[in-house]
């Protein structure tokens, strides 16, 4: 019996595969393309050949002073030069390590929590007493190490404070004026509301102004809190309601099957919120409360305008060396560059972590 | 525990007088110490400072001011400033959101990728380093006022801000007003009847070359049957400074273009996620009833997408209102700045001044979530 082999499939034509395919058909199907095409290619001309000249090609890298910038190009030798400044600010030259090996454990910590599976409790007292420990380390007046006042400390070491710090305080606070907001008592629910929408009413600023002018006002002679106490204060009861609406979305979430199902197990209000509800409200919203914590993060600049020396403020301070006048170009797309690689792999991470949830529900 | 504590009710009303008598003994015990500390400080109260005399002058008022005005007064100048920058900041902020918004949803990767880029970029910066950088880099390093860039001799870039020719009304301009008053409302009518004849008669009818043609005809020809009323000022090189026309400062530039460039981010966002979550049977179902591209887009696509981004665009408005204040770092005298910055100096009233600026953003605040509960109320989907 004769036999047919099949013939191989002819390849499509040679326009119609590979990049020439893929070139006619994302950048030259149709004149209107055609025109997008040339205009993008003319706004990446105009932008990218002038910044990449400005910040590699004329750019001066190597030297110790200002004389040593020649180029027309930015003049990195001043970051190089003010690196220690923009980092950790006014903290002591010598007692440097003290922020390093904050930094430091904050890595090993995380990377231990990643890698080593099981040990949850040992983890989670490890994080309980990481603040503990970090707060000697930087402020230190114990165990042998000098005193670091909070007004030495800045830069990027500033910033990540008052970040993590508002943070891990908003957090809880959040989720009590959440549940405030979810009760049935009327009174617990209207306190809760009035506070979420006036914080989430008035800018940041004015509620740093009121931490950082009014608050002394508040409490008897004798009870001070330093300026980066009040600036913390600040920054969390105002987050505090914008974490309390992210994980009221949450709880919206929530078929209701599962209030009754947990009253039906006859468990307490807190042992029903805690075990049943939080737990998935808060998976739920885990990516609107990453982008409450970006905000956060960006929002932390605003310090500078009370008087703290952050991340932001350190440009004003080092371009204003009579040896380095005339840096701040450099210092603020430095500084830009920073604050631009925390936030971003933020959003990539509460993206990743989208994708993940909404596999889970089968979508 | 006794019985009654195990009624729900009961503890509800027990849990809430507690908080009741926390909360009033907190206020108590703040409203003690405030009032010691501000006797032990010498510092005035009450709300008659508003009356006094401020002392300071104002760099850019769009009402009379001098120093012999009175605090209320850089209340009034401050919270205008606000509004200016804000209206010009949500005009912007639209139009970039708009145009970056619309090319990240192009079929072309090019366009696409650059404005993703646009979006990552600037969404990811601090908006008060964006301020800064306006001011201090890009703003501050423009030529001086004699050597200022001349664009067409009317308009004028220098480092001590834009200089461009303002218009006067002179007698006969509310013609003009009038006119485009009518022409708005024939649009409106011109639409409403275009709509009715086509569902009629299928019959369609050109409203949006009328309506254009409307809109500039008509306030044209008032203009030429008043006479012309409307002259413009140039501005003119006189010593160091420029005379006449209109003047913007570097600091209200820096604060819009940062404004808008950063609320620009979050708008285009809105608009791709609004016309992305249009189910695409929709666009199917438009292309099989023979609607072409552009009908799809105007008549099933947007009034759908409209519903799901105009929410967030307004929250963003807000935002921007709010993030004005940040003005604070560079000087541009609005809200923050002048009154819960120069008068707070000035009068020590902290308490005082920045509860009426807190209250004076909650009240824009409110007006605007009164506007997009309103909205939300029209858009929702009438479900027979």
């Amino acid at each position: 019996m004769a036999v047919y082999p099949p013939k191989p499939a002819k390849e499509p034509p040679l326009t119609e595969r590979g990049p020439i395919a893929w070139v006619r058909h994302n950048l030259l199907s149709s004149p209107y393309n055609i025109t997008f095409t040339i205009l993008g290619l003319a706004i990446l001309y105009w932008t990218i050949p002038p910044f990449v000249k400005w910040a590699f090609l004329d750019a001066n890298f190597a030297g110790h002073t200002k004389a040593d910038c020649t180029g027309n190009g930015a003049c990195w030798v001043f970051v190089k030069e003010k690196l220690n400044m923009f980092l950790f600010g006014f903290y002591p030259q010598d007692q440097l390590w003290r922020p390093k090996t904050v930094i430091a454990t904050v890595l090993a910590l995380g990377a231990f929590a990643k890698f080593v599976p099981g040990l949850h409790r040992f983890k989670l007292l490890l994080i309980a007493i990481f603040p503990i420990f970090a707060f000697m380390m930087l402020h230190g007046g114990s165990f042998g190490l000098s005193l670091v006042e909070t007004s030495k400390w800045g830069g990027l070491l500033l910033t990540l404070v008052i970040a993590s710090v508002g943070i891990v305080l908003s957090f809880p606070l959040g989720i009590l004026l959440a549940l405030g907001r979810q009760s049935k008592l009327p009174i617990i629910k209207s306190l809760s509301v009035f506070y979420i929408e006036f914080v989430r009413g008035v800018p940041l600023i004015t509620v740093l102004f009121m931490a950082s002018v009014v608050l002394p006002l508040f409490f008897p002679e004798g009870v001070n809190f330093n300026k980066l106490a009040r600036a913390l204060i600040g920054i969390t009861l105002f987050e505090a309601a914008y974490v309390a609406e992210n994980i009221r979305s949450g709880f919206q979430a929530i078929p209701k099957g599962q209030y009754e199902a947990a009253d039906a197990l006859g468990l307490g209000y807190w042992q029903k919120m805690a075990l049943v509800i939080l737990p998935q409200a808060i998976k739920v919203t885990i990516p609107n409360l990453v982008g409450t914590f970006i905000s956060l993060f960006k929002d932390t600049s605003l310090v500078m305008i009370i008087g703290l020396f952050d991340l932001l403020a350190m440009v004003n301070v080092t371009s204003n060396d009579r040896d380095w006048l005339g840096m701040d170009t450099e210092g603020y797309v430095f500084v830009a560059f920073i604050f631009w690689i925390f936030t971003f792999s933020m959003s990539m991470y509460s993206k990743r972590l989208e994708k993940k949830l909404n596999t889970d529900k089968g979508k | 525990m006794p019985a009654f504590l195990r009624n729900e009710k009961i503890r509800g009303i027990l849990y809430q007088i507690i908080t009741i008598v926390l909360f009033v003994g907190f206020l108590f015990y703040i409203a003690q110490n405030t009032s010691h500390n501000i006797e032990q400080r010498g510092i005035k109260t009450g709300f008659a400072f508003l009356h006094a005399t401020a002392g300071f002058d104002i760099t850019e008022s769009p009402i009379p001011f001098t120093p012999a005005s009175t605090h209320w007064d850089v209340f009034k100048v401050g919270l205008l400033n606000t509004l200016i920058v804000s209206f010009w900041g949500i005009v912007f902020s639209s139009l970039i959101g708009l145009l970056i918004g619309v090319w990240r949803l192009s079929p072309n990767w090019l366009i696409n990728r650059i404005a993703a880029a646009y979006i990552e970029t600037f969404r990811n910066i601090p908006v008060l380093l964006q301020i800064l950088f306006w001011y201090n880099v890009v703003l501050a390093t423009l030529p001086s006022t004699r050597h200022a860039l001349n664009l067409f001799n009317t308009v004028y870039i220098s480092n001590r801000g834009f200089f461009m020719p303002k218009f006067v009304f002179g007698d006969g301009a509310w013609m003009i007003g009038v006119a485009l008053l009518v022409a708005v409302g024939a649009i409106v009518w011109l639409h409403r009847w275009a709509k009715r004849r086509q569902d009629l008669t299928g019959e369609q009818f050109p409203v949006f070359l009328t309506g254009i043609i409307l809109l500039i005809g008509l306030p044209l020809l008032a203009y030429l049957i008043a006479g012309k009323p409307v002259t413009a000022v140039y501005p003119e090189l006189h010593g160091f400074n420029f005379k006449g026309g209109k003047t913007f400062t570097p600091e209200f530039l820096a604060l819009l273009f940062a404004l808008s460039i950063y609320t620009a981010t979050f708008i285009a966002e809105a608009i791709r996620s609004g016309i992305e979550a249009v189910p695409k049977g929709q666009k199917e179902a438009a292309t099989s009833l023979g609607l072409s591209p552009m009908q799809q887009l105007r008549l099933v696509v947007l009034p759908q997408a409209v519903r799901i981004a105009i929410p967030s665009i307004i929250n963003q408005y807000l935002n921007l209102i709010k993030n004005s204040s940040l003005a604070a770092a560079i000087g541009y005298p609005e809200l923050v700045t002048i009154f819960a910055g120069t008068s707070l100096n000035q009068t020590g009233q902290a308490l005082e001044i920045l509860l009426i600026t807190m209250l004076t953003y909650l009240l824009i605040s409110l007006i605007v979530s009164l506007i997009l509960n309103w909205f939300n109320a029209k858009m929702k989907i009438k479900e027979r």
